[in-house]
C-alpha cells in the first residue's frame, strides 16, 4: 500500500504532496494560534466571533509575562532539561552499546528489568520518589526532576535499538587493531550512533520540558519555578489568563524548536552516511 | 543559521547554569525537611511553646490559594513590610498556588515533608481535610473570646465552619462572601424579562425563574443558561441552583450526612433536567465554571450560576454589558445562598518557633484594626468581624460591593464541612452528567448520596 | 571437547566481558535503581497495605480485591484498551506513510515536515490543550462551525460532553501529539537502510512494493520494535490531556486508569489503593511489551 502511493507515478506522488500540506496546516494551527492569541487582548481572545489574526494587536500579555520572572523561569527550564539531556545521553547511549553488542551475565534479566520498568504508571512512584527526595533533601530542587528523568529506562531501549544495527566486523576490527573497550566506544561505535544520540537528545530534552507533573510534585519556590509551573501560578480563581499561557507557551517554544533544528543535522548525517556505506 | 542557534543555546544554558547557582546560595530550604509529615498534631504540646527570643530570627512561609489580590506579590509583599515594621524578627516567604494544581502541590509537601507554616484557604481543605487528618495545629488561642464574639456577630456558619468535630479550630477566618448568579441585564431588558426579578431584594421565584427563561428563549435566546458539569470546578454554582429551587438542605443540619436525594432535592433535579428537555437551559458536560463565565462574558450566555464579587472584578476588563447579580431562584421565603469562606490554618512542623511566628502573622493580618481591613479589601469579599464595619466605604468599590453585601443576610449551612466532601464533589457532576442523559432521577441522586458517603 | 586451556580462557573472557559490561552500564544503573527500582520497590510494598495520608496498616491483597469489583476501575481499564488499540496501529502505520513519503524529498522540504508534525509536542501540553479545548467548544468552536456550514449538522455538538465522541476526540489529540517522534526515527531509519541491497534488489527486478517488504521493512525492524512499544507505553498512560479537558467524564467515559491512579492518589489520598492499580497496570503493559516483542522478532526471521 505504502510502496503504492509513493510509486515513480507522478499522479500518486502528487496527491501524497497534496495531503502532506494540508496535514501540515492541522499540525501547524495550535502554534500559530497560541502565537496569533499571545499578541491579543483578553477581551478578542475570549470573543464568541474568533479571528485569525490579532485585529487590536497588543505587547500586554508580554509585558505582565515579563513582570513576573519569567526569563528565570526559562533559565530555570532550560537548565532542567539539559541536565536531563546530556546525563541521559551519555549513561543510554554507553548501556545501550552493551546491552545490543555484548554477551554477558544478567543480561536478559537486566533488559527485561528495564523494559517493564517503562511500563510502570510514573503516578506509581511519585509519592514514594517525594519521600526519597525529601530524605535527601532534594525536594523543591531541580534535581528532583533531573535524576528520575535520567533514570527513566526510554534511553536505554532506544541506544539499545540503534546500537543493533553497529556492524559486528568493525567492532572485531577495533578490536584487532589493539583498540581498549573505551576506545572502541569512542570511535567506533558513538559516530555509528550519533543519529540516535541526536534523536534521544531531542526526546529527553522535550519530555523533560513537558513533564509538567513531576515539575509540579517537586518544585515549589517561585525563584525554581520552571515556566510552565510560573504562568500556571498567576492564574485567578475562576478566570483563565489564556493570553498570558499563550504567552508563556510562545515564549517556551522558542528553546525547544532551537533545539530540534541544532539537532536534526545528525539525522541528516545518518542518512548520508547510510549512503557512503554503501 | 544553525552555528548561530548553537551559540544562542550555548549563552542560554550558560544563564541557567548562573542563575541556578543564585539560587541554590540564596534559598537554603533544608530546615522544613526535618519535620515529619506523619506525626499528628498535638495541640497540648503547642501550648507550651516557648516563645522565641526577642530579636531570634524566625523564617516562615505563606502559600496562598489565588484569593482576591492575595494572588499578587506586590499587594501581599506590602503586607509582609508592614508587619515587619513590628515584627522585624520574623521573615515571611510566599509561594504563590492556583487552583488547577494547589491541592496536588500541597499533598505533594506533605507526603514530602516540605509544607509551608501558614495556609490560605477555606474550611473545605483546612478544617475537613488537612487539619482532619491530623496536619494542622489547632489555632484556639487566636480564637480569643473577642474574636469569637465579633466573628459570630457576623455569622455563627463561619465560626461552625472553623471548627472540626474534634473541637479544635483548624482555620482562622479573614472573609467571607457568597456565591449568586448573574444575569446579562440588558439583554433581559431586551427580552423584558427584568420584571420578573425583585430588583429591591435581587431575588426571584422559581416561577418566576421560568417565566423568565420562556420570556428569553422567546426572544430568541440561544443559550439562556448552562449547567457545566465536565468537573468539579465552581460546582458551588449547580449545587446552589438545585437545592434551591425546591428548598431543598444539601446535608443535614449536624454535618453528619448528604441529603440531595430528599424529596425536594430530586424535585429541583428533575425540574432542571425538564427545563433541559425543553430547551430552557442546557447542558454541557465539556465545561466547567471557568468556561461558563468565559462565555457569559462574551455574551454566548445570558446567565452565569457561577458569579460573585471577585468574578465581577476579574471580568470587568471583558464584558460589554451589565452583569447584574441576582440570587438563586426559590420557592422558601429567602433563598439560602453557598458561602465562601477563606482564612489562615498552621501546618505542623514541629518547629514551635515558627508555630508562634506563624500565629503572630495571621493575627496581625486578620486582627489588627488598620491592617486587617486592607486584608479583606484585597480579597474583594466581606471582612468575618463584624466590627470591621463597612470596609470598603469611601473606596472606589463601595458601590460595587454595597450590591453583593446585599446578599449576605442570605447566606446558608456551611456544608462543606461534612465528611466526604471529595468523595461527594466527584459522585455530584458525575450524577449531573448521568440525569442529563436520561437516567432516573431519584436512583442517580440515591447513588450519589451513596457515593458521597464515607464510613 | 575443547581443550581445556581453551575453554579457561573462553570463561575468562567471558568474565572480562561481564566486568566490562557492567562497568558501560555503571551509570546507567545508578539512576535507574535509585530513582526508578527504589521508589518501584516502595510501590509495590505498599499496594498490600491500606496506605493513605493517615494510616498504613496491612491489608494482604484487599486492594486487589477491592479493583476488580470497582466499576470506575473497570471502566477505566477498557477504555484504557480501547486508546491503545486505536492508537497504536493508527500512529505507527501514519507515521511510517509520512515518513516514506517525506524522506524522498529534498532535504529542506523533510526538514520542513519533520519539524511540522513534530510541533504539537513542541508546544507544551498545557497550551495546546487550550486551543483543542477550543476548537471543540459547542458554542462557537472550529469544529461544529465547519460542521455546519458544510450542512452535516443542524445542532450544536458538544464533543467533550458528549459520551459517544469524548474519548475520540481524546484519541484525536493524543494521535496528533504522538506521531512527531516516530515520523522523526522512521525517517532517519529509512535513511540507514542499505542502498546496495535496494539497488541489487531493483537490478534483479522487483518493484517497489517488493523492495519496501523485502528490504526495507526487515532493517527497520528494530525502530519499528522502538516505535511500538513507546506507542504502547504513552497511550496505556494517557493521563493529562483527560486531566485537563474531561477529568474523566462524562459518565467516566474518559476515565483511563492512569487517570484513576492519579484521582485515587491526589484527591482522595489511597496511595495503597492506586499502587495496586498501578502494578496490574504495569503487569498488563509488560504482557503486551513482551507480545510485541515475540511478534517483530518473528516478523523479522520470517
Amino acid at each position: 500500500m505504502k510502496s503504492q502511493i509513493k510509486a515513480h507515478n507522478p499522479i500518486y506522488r502528487g496527491i501524497s504532496i497534496i495531503i502532506l500540506f494540508a496535514l501540515a496546516i492541522f499540525f501547524f494551527f495550535p502554534l500559530f494560534w497560541i502565537i496569533s492569541g499571545s499578541f491579543k487582548p483578553a477581551i478578542e481572545i475570549n470573543s464568541a466571533t474568533p479571528t485569525l489574526f490579532p485585529i487590536n494587536f497588543t505587547l500586554d500579555n508580554y509585558q505582565r509575562l515579563f513582570q513576573q520572572p519569567a526569563l528565570l523561569w526559562l533559565f530555570n527550564t532550560v537548565f532542567m532539561a539539559v541536565m536531563a539531556m546530556a546525563l541521559t545521553c551519555l549513561t543510554a547511549a554507553l548501556s545501550g552499546y552493551v546491552l545490543a553488542k555484548k554477551r554477558f551475565f544478567g543480561q536478559a534479566v537486566l533488559f527485561s528489568l528495564l523494559v517493564s520498568a517503562m511500563a510502570l504508571p510514573k503516578q506509581v512512584i511519585l509519592i514514594p520518589l517525594l519521600r526519597e527526595m525529601a530524605f535527601l533533601k532534594l525536594h523543591d530542587n531541580l534535581w528532583a526532576v533531573i535524576l528520575p528523568t535520567v533514570g527513566w529506562p526510554f534511553g536505554v531501549f532506544l541506544m539499545k535499538q540503534f546500537s543493533e544495527t553497529i556492524p559486528g566486523e568493525m567492532l572485531e576490527a577495533a578490536k584487532i587493531d589493539g583498540a581498549s573497550e573505551l576506545r572502541t566506544f569512542t570511535s567506533v561505535v558513538l559516530p555509528i550512533v550519533k543519529p540516535g544520540v541526536g534523536a534521544l537528545a531531542i526526546f529527553t530534552f522535550i519530555s523533560s520540558w513537558n513533564d509538567y507533573f513531576l515539575q509540579l510534585i517537586m518544585i515549589n519556590s517561585t525563584p525554581k519555578l520552571t515556566i510552565s509551573l510560573g504562568i500556571a501560578k498567576l492564574q485567578a480563581e475562576m478566570s483563565t489568563d489564556f493570553g498570558l499561557i499563550m504567552a508563556g507557551a510562545a515564549l517556551a517554544s522558542i528553546p525547544i524548536i532551537t533545539v530540534f533544528l541544532i539537532f536534526q543535522k545528525y539525522f541528516t548525517q545518518g542518512i548520508t552516511m547510510g549512503a557512503v556505506k554503501g | 543559521m544553525k552555528k548561530f542557534l548553537a551559540l544562542l543555546l550555548a549563552s542560554l544554558m550558560l544563564f541557567a547554569l548562573v542563575a541556578c547557582d543564585n539560587q541554590k546560595t540564596t534559598a537554603p530550604q533544608d530546615d522544613a525537611n526535618t519535620a515529619d509529615a506523619d506525626a499528628p498534631a498535638d495541640a497540648a504540646d503547642s501550648e507550651q511553646a516557648a516563645e522565641p527570643a526577642e530579636g531570634e530570627a524566625t523564617e516562615i512561609t505563606l502559600w496562598t490559594y489565588p484569593i482576591g489580590a492575595w494572588k499578587d506579590s506586590a499587594t501581599v509583599d506590602g503586607f509582609i513590610a508592614k508587619f515587619n515594621e513590628l515584627h522585624p524578627e520574623i521573615k515571611v516567604k510566599v509561594e504563590y498556588l492556583d487552583y488547577q494544581s494547589g491541592d496536588d502541590q500541597v499533598t505533594a509537601a506533605i507526603e514530602a515533608g516540605t509544607t509551608p507554616d501558614i495556609i490560605m484557604e477555606g474550611p473545605e481543605r483546612l478544617v475537613s481535610n488537612w487539619g482532619a487528618k491530623g496536619k494542622l495545629v489547632d489555632l484556639k488561642d487566636l480564637w480569643t473570646e473577642e474574636a469569637l464574639a465579633d466573628i459570630s456577630a457576623t455569622s455563627q456558619a463561619v465560626v461552625d465552619a472553623c471548627k472540626w468535630s474534634d473541637g479544635a479550630y483548624y482555620e482562622y477566618p479573614l472573609c467571607m462572601t457568597t456565591h449568586v448568579m448573574a444575569i446579562n441585564k440588558e439583554l433581559f431588558e431586551a427580552a423584558d424579562a427584568m420584571q420578573y426579578i425583585d430588583e429591591e431584594s435581587r431575588t426571584w421565584t422559581t416561577e418566576n425563574f421560568e417565566k423568565a427563561l420562556k420570556a428569553l428563549d422567546e426572544h430568541g435566546v440561544e443559550n439562556k443558561l448552562i449547567v457545566y458539569c465536565g468537573g468539579q470546578g465552581g460546582d458551588q454554582g449547580h449545587r446552589a441552583l438545585a437545592a434551591n429551587l425546591y428548598g431543598a438542605k444539601f446535608a443535614n443540619p449536624e454535618h453528619t450526612a448528604w441529603t440531595m436525594n430528599s424529596p425536594e432535592g430530586v424535585k429541583g433535579l428533575q425540574q432542571l433536567v425538564d427545563w433541559d428537555k425543553a430547551g430552557l437551559i442546557g447542558h454541557d458536560a465539556g465545561i466547567v465554571a471557568s468556561d461558563e463565565l468565559q462565555l457569559f462574558a462574551n455574551g454566548t450566555v445570558a446567565m452565569s450560576i457561577c458569579w460573585n464579587a471577585s468574578n465581577e472584578a476579574n471580568y470587568a476588563s471583558q464584558v460589554t454589558f451589565t452583569p447584574y447579580p441576582v440570587a438563586f431562584p426559590t420557592d422558601q421565603e429567602k433563598p439560602e445562598l453557598a458561602g465562601g469562606i477563606w482564612g489562615f490554618g498552621v501546618f505542623n512542623n514541629g518547629d514551635e518557633a515558627k508555630i508562634a511566628a506563624a500565629k503572630k502573622f495571621i493575627s496581625f493580618v486578620a486582627d489588627d484594626p488598620a491592617q486587617g481591613p486592607e486584608s479583606v479589601r484585597a480579597t474583594g469579599f466581606f471582612p468575618v468581624r463584624n466590627s470591621f464595619g463597612n470596609v470598603y466605604a469611601g473606596t472606589e468599590d463601595e458601590e460595587r460591593m454595597s450590591v453583593y453585601s446585599t446578599f449576605m443576610p442570605y447566606i446558608g449551612d456551611y456544608y462543606n464541612v461534612t465528611p466526604g466532601w471529595a468523595e461527594q464533589r466527584t459522585a455530584w457532576w458525575n450524577m449531573l452528567q448521568k440525569i442529563f442523559s436520561g437516567e432516573d432521577v431519584q436512583s442517580a441522586a440515591d447513588t450519589y448520596v451513596q457515593e458521597a458517603t464515607v464510613e | 571437547m575443547l581443550p581445556k586451556a581453551a575453554l579457561k580462557r573462553s570463561r575468562a573472557l567471558r568474565r572480562r566481558e561481564t566486568i566490562t559490561a557492567y562497568l558501560f552500564l555503571l551509570p546507567s544503573l545508578f539512576f535507574f535503581l535509585a530513582f526508578v527500582i527504589v521508589p518501584m520497590g516502595i510501590a509495590l510494598v505498599t499496594s498490600f497495605f491500606n496506605h493513605t495520608m493517615e494510616s498504613f496498616e496491612f491489608v494482604g491483597l484487599a486492594n486487589y480485591k477491592e479493583l476488580f469489583s470497582d466499576p470506575v476501575f473497570l471502566r477505566s481499564l477498557k477504555n484504557t484498551a480501547l486508546i491503545v488499540l486505536v492508537a497504536v496501529p493508527t500512529v505507527t502505520a501514519f507515521s511510517l506513510w509520512v515518513a516514506s513519503a517525506i524522506y524522498e524529498l529534498a532535504a529542506g522540504l523533510r526538514s520542513f515536515f519533520r519539524i511540522i508534525f513534530y510541533l504539537p509536542v513542541v508546544t507544551g501540553t498545557v497550551a495546546v490543550t487550550v486551543v483543542w479545548k477550543w476548537m471543540f467548544n459547542q458554542y462557537y468552536g472550529f469544529f461544529n462551525y465547519g460542521l455546519k456550514s458544510l450542512g452535516l449538522i443542524e445542532k450544536n455538538i458538544s464533543w467533550l460532553g458528549d459520551e459517544r465522541y469524548a474519548i475520540w476526540c481524546i484519541i484525536l489529540i493524543l494521535f496528533t501529539t504522538s506521531i512527531g517522534q516516530p515520523i522523526v526515527l522512521y525517517v532517519a531509519a529509512l535513511g540507514n537502510v542499505d542502498k546496495s541491497l535496494i539497488e541489487a534488489a531493483e537490478v534483479d527486478g522487483a518493484n517497489r512494493r517488493q523492495v519496501f517488504w523485502k528490504i526495507k521493512w526487515p532493517s527497520i525492524m528494530p525502530t519499528t520494535l522502538y516505535i511500538l512499544v513507546i506507542t504502547t507505553i504513552n497511550s496505556f498512560q494517557c493521563f493529562a490531556l483527560i486531566q485537563l479537558l474531561t477529568s474523566g467524564g462524562p459518565n467516566n467515559s474518559t476515565s483511563t486508569v492512569m487517570y484513576y491512579i492519579y484521582y485515587q492518589v491526589f484527591r482522595l489520598y489511597r496511595y495503597g489503593y492506586a499502587n495496586a492499580m498501578g502494578i496490574i497496570l504495569a503487569i498488563i503493559i509488560a504482557l503486551f511489551s513482551a507480545l510485541q516483542f515475540k511478534l517483530t522478532k518473528s516478523g523479522k526471521a520470517a
